[in-house]
């Protein structure tokens, strides 16, 4: 074996290319947090009518909180293929710090579904008239957002994947961590439509996820340590 | 003598409140293979899991190089190559793949020696094939391809190596075994079959039978 220049960049590089391989080869785990926003945005005109000005009001909230339940709706996945076949034990037992490793597992995991649901969300934006200043506001939030929501989501994600059918415990665990990231964000992109400053609730969002990404990861090992220790 | 690479003192262990043996004491050297023996469900898998620093309920102490696992940390974990009951194999990659993510988790690249670790156990023909096609004892060549890999760390725990391997198979893996501890390795193994390995020490978990806790110990006195 070759020691590699940066043990700690190859094995975080290789556990994302890896992720970002076995997600390409399986497109429907990628797609179903997209579908899901996609119908839930556009049934909502369905069942509320037609009317632009009303849809244009609700518009922010709705595009947060689909975004939101998008999300929720992929975690389950996150850990569970590795811990049913095995890698994680070996991730786990890796002569690397847990916390990079983790870092591009979940890395990964949004590049996959929070990044496509950001970017997906104009456009059902446009479907709901949302405001055109509130765009620009509605992709950042949901940027700085979705990361969060990986990251903080991932930790659920670890603490029930030994459980066989953790999905709804993992939402009551998940859930009011959320809710924050939800306010703040839904506010922005109101803020937004309404012409307002967005500047102290963004700063909030970004707080939010430095703080997630410092912590989260090593909350996020803890956690698959006790579910391996179970498993 | 020398420091043992894994030494057990009175370890104890249970899972999910029953007990399943108790005060293990055992020293295992450079240069040593430990066949674990017992019974379905005797704790065999518990304490290759315990050992390799997956499981850390347990009672007593195990030493690596003689310190304190929990101490040990990364320290162990360089040392060590484990292959569970479950492989950690991917079925959607490659077995190339497998074994990329593999040495690099290990912070290794050499693409050379996935090909020849490949080859040392037969799936030189498979190695683009994703896994999800190969067979249950294809699969575990793959899991266990990692042995070939040169410098490979000094102690193996394997879990049930020879599940689904055949006879040339497992002869070739007791032949690989053998130049390991020959080398100043150390194998520990679970494994029903009567293996030919010189040297081998067999440990019985029936010779350590359980014993209930004190009740002031336990959770539901």
């Amino acid at each position: 074996m070759i020691k590699a220049p940066h043990p700690i960049l190859t094995a975080f590089t290789a556990t994302l290319r890896r992720d970002l391989l076995l997600a390409a080869r399986r497109p429907g785990d990628m797609l179903n947090p997209l579908v899901f926003y996609l119908i839930a945005i556009t049934l909502i005109p369905l069942g509320l009518g037609p009317e632009s000005e009303l849809l244009a009001q609700l518009a922010p909230g709705m595009l947060w909180v689909m975004a939101l339940l998008a999300t929720l709706l992929a975690l389950d996945g996150l850990f569970r293929s590795d811990f049913d076949d095995g890698s994680l034990e070996q991730l786990l037992i890796s002569p690397q710090l847990l916390y990079f490793s983790v870092l591009a597992k979940v890395f990964a995991h949004w590049l996959v579904t929070g990044l496509p649901v950001t970017l997906l969300a104009p456009f059902l934006g446009l479907t709901l008239g949302l405001p055109s200043p509130a765009y620009w506001a509605l992709c950042g939030s949901l940027l700085l957002g979705t990361a969060s929501m990986s990251l903080v989501g991932a930790m659920g994600a670890a603490l029930t994947v030994s459980l066989r059918r953790g999905g709804l415990l993992l939402s009551l665990i998940v859930m009011p961590l959320y809710i924050p990231l939800l306010i703040f964000g839904a506010d922005v992109v109101q803020n937004a439509a309404l012409g307002d400053s967005i500047r102290m609730q963004l700063s909030v969002l970004g707080a939010f996820l430095a703080m997630a990404l410092a912590l989260a990861p090593l909350a996020i090992a803890g956690a698959l340590q006790i579910s391996i220790d179970a498993g | 003598m020398s420091t043992p690479l894994l030494e057990l003192r009175e370890l104890s262990c249970e899972r999910d409140q029953r007990p399943l043996f108790s005060a293990l004491n055992l020293r295992c050297y450079a240069g040593e293979a430990v066949q674990i023996l017992g019974p379905n469900g005797s704790g065999k898998t518990t304490l290759l899991r315990t050992l390799a620093g997956l499981c850390r309920e347990y009672r007593g102490q195990i030493l690596c190089n003689g310190v304190e696992l929990g101490r040990a940390g990364l320290a162990h974990r360089q040392n060590l190559l484990f292959v569970g009951h479950r492989p950690g194999i991917k079925s959607g990659l490659t077995p190339r793949e497998n074994l990329n993510w593999y040495l690099a988790l290990n912070g290794c690249t050499a693409a050379t020696d996935i090909d020849r670790a490949l080859d040392a156990v037969g799936l030189s023909a498979y190695t683009d094939v994703p896994c999800a096609q190969l067979s249950a004892g294809q699969l575990r060549r793959v899991a266990l391809a990692r042995l070939h890999l040169s410098d490979a760390p000094p102690v193996w725990i394997l879990d049930e190596p020879f599940t689904a391997i055949d006879r040339a198979g497992v002869a070739d893996l007791e032949a690989l075994m053998a130049r390991h501890t020959a080398a100043g390795g150390l194998v520990i193994l679970s494994s029903h079959q009567d293996l030919a390995l010189r040297g081998l020490r067999r440990v019985d978990l029936l010779d350590y039978p359980p014993q209930w806790l004190e009740p002031e110990e336990s959770h539901f006195a």
